[in-house]
């Protein structure tokens, strides 16, 4: 389809153009980190009834600010055992990883970073940088917990991607396409039209509701999986593994996977927002459906997300690897075969 | 069939804990914001027996220093001088006059165990517990209480007065112990040469303790 971005409207196809389409989202996506951790810590407060960091400006609201500026001057802890260049490079990695998923999400209507026809493989396949830095953090660090806790992860991210893989795979040929904009843009009309409800189409796409329904939970599930958020956080079990794959890590890098984690709670709340509740696309049809309003839809249905996984992490307990095994293998990829193959007869009949 | 009961389970009770913590999100917060909001115990509610910043009513306390010696880490004070003749006597609370200055009565609280010894210690119950607990201050050396109602100036003042007196009288003591020996010394020297002196004995067994007094 034909890529509209702004950007490129606005001062041409040429070399600067590409520089601030590449970061923008950095400027979403620090602010938006700083909200997260915020929110992180005042939601878990609120939860438990207390009242949460007070002293840092109004209400707290410069305590992310205030985290982030410490671990800033933190030490840099490179251990003398460590496989150096492993070791330094991992943060960067997960970060990188986080960072280039986000060339494939619409943020509205007018920009996308990288329009490209692949944007959900894309997605699927960059989201997968972060194994790879979990692993190779947990191997650098030459300590048995992070060890153990990079192989969890490592194990505990192929088993989600199947599901997820599914889901997405339904939603695509529900939407006939693997572009991002396509997706949203086949979604538009109203919150009736989104793929949660079936996707658009007559009265008869009743019976395909509950499939839907079911492959926004297991996406869901899936992601909190991926993201390394309770109750899937067993690579970084406190408890169990002092943190896991980042035990050795300190000061900036510590922060850079730290930021990954946040950025890719983000993400996955993106691309369940694309695929299920319509993206950039106005609940209410054509109406607050410009381009600005369509970021502002856009940004609040995935923080809402990110919300619920917040809400989840401090409500749930981690589970058992095997009970997260169980939890994959046997009832998350199953039930998304069953909805694939109900989606997939909807979506031959209904076109 | 087991598999979808526990899947309907997990999901029905994973909707319940989401129910109960959204329902624990918008509750009122337990937390007291406690330098800005009223302490509890700040109302006169302290217990009976809190142990808490010590208080010393200088008008009962005669400088005995039985607390000091009591204090198990040694952070009271205390120094007295006695009244000389002829200055303005102290009195108790009570108008009961008294012998001695407390010229220096300090507490250090940065030291204090909040044992509560002292006041137990204490034969005129002038050391007391009070129910202030919120006195933390920026400098250790604002945590040292000086008690004592005497001012520095009027403290050195009693101490010299006490000081001249006592070396008067030191002066006056030996100059008349001088004079007694003397005499003393005349008179036995006059008694000698009259008389030995004839030491009595008691073989009593009551007056025993008598005997041990005066020893």
């Amino acid at each position: 389809m034909e890529q509209t971005n702004f950007v490129y409207n606005l001062i041409g196809n040429n070399i600067f153009a590409f520089i601030i389409v590449a970061v923008l989202p950095m400027f979403f996506l620090l602010p938006y980190a700083l909200v997260a951790i915020l929110g992180e810590l005042k939601i878990s407060a609120w939860i438990q009834e207390r009242v949460g960091p007070m002293r840092t400006g109004w209400k707290g609201v410069l305590q992310p600010l205030a985290e982030v500026v410490k671990l800033l001057q933190k030490e840099d802890i490179t251990p003398a055992a460590v496989n150096k260049p492993l070791f330094n490079l991992a943060p960067f990695v997960m970060f990188a990883g986080a960072y280039a998923a986000y060339a494939v999400i619409p943020f509205s209507s007018q920009f996308i970073p990288s329009g490209i026809n692949i944007g959900l493989f894309y997605v699927f396949a960059v989201s997968a940088f972060g194994v790879i830095a979990i692993v190779m953090g947990g191997w650098a660090s030459n300590n048995k917990y992070s060890l153990l806790g990079a192989m969890r992860a490592a194990a505990q991210m192929i088993s989600y991607e199947i599901p997820i893989a599914i889901a997405i795979l339904s939603i695509a040929t529900l939407a006939g396409s693997l572009d991002m904009q396509t997706i949203i843009i086949k979604q538009g009309g109203g919150f009736w039209n989104w793929n949660l409800f079936g996707g658009p189409g007559s009265f008869e796409k009743i019976w395909v509701i509950p499939f839907t329904l079911t492959l926004f939970v297991i996406y869901f599930v899936g992601s909190l999986a991926e993201t390394n958020r309770i109750p899937f956080d067993i690579p970084e079990g406190e408890s169990e593994i002092v943190a896991g794959y980042h035990t050795e890590y300190s000061g900036m890098k510590f922060a850079m996977f730290f930021f990954a984690e946040y950025s890719n709670m983000f993400i996955v709340s993106a691309v369940i927002t694309v695929l299920f509740l319509g993206g950039w696309q106005s609940p209410l049809g054509d109406i607050l459906n410009g381009p600005i309003w369509q970021s502002l839809w856009f940004i609040g249905k995935s923080m809402l997300f990110v919300f619920l996984q917040i809400w989840i992490r401090w409500t749930l307990p981690r589970l058992r690897v095997d009970q997260l095994m169980y939890v994959t293998w046997k009832v998350m990829l199953p039930i998304s075969f069953v909805a694939f193959f109900a989606v997939a007869l909807w979506a031959m009949i209904s076109r | 069939m087991d598999y979808f009961k526990d899947i309907y389970t997990s999901l029905y009770s994973i909707f319940v804990g989401l129910k109960i913590t959204g329902s624990h999100l918008f509750e009122k917060k337990v937390t007291l914001q406690y330098p800005e909001r009223d302490h509890p115990l700040r109302d006169g509610t302290m217990p009976m027996n809190a142990r808490n910043r010590l208080y010393v009513d200088m008008e009962r306390c005669d400088g005995c220093g039985t607390c000091a010696r009591a204090c198990p880490v040694n952070c009271i004070d205390v120094e007295l001088v006695k009244v000389t003749p002829g200055d303005v006597i102290p009195m108790f609370y009570d108008g009961t006059p008294r012998k001695t200055w407390v010229t220096k009565y300090n507490i250090d609280f940065a030291k204090c165990c909040f044992c509560s010894l002292c006041t137990e210690a204490c034969p005129t119950d002038a050391v007391q517990m009070t129910p202030v607990f919120e006195y933390s201050e920026y400098d250790r050396k604002n945590l040292l209480y000086k008690m004592a109602s005497l001012s520095p100036e009027e403290a050195e003042l009693k101490k010299q007065m006490w000081a001249r007196y006592s070396t008067e009288k030191k002066k006056a003591d030996a100059e008349a112990k001088a004079k007694t020996e003397a005499e003393a010394k005349a008179k036995a020297d006059a008694v000698a040469k009259v008389e030995p002196v004839v030491e009595v004995v008691s073989k009593d067994p009551e007056d025993e303790n008598s005997d041990c007094d005066r020893a």
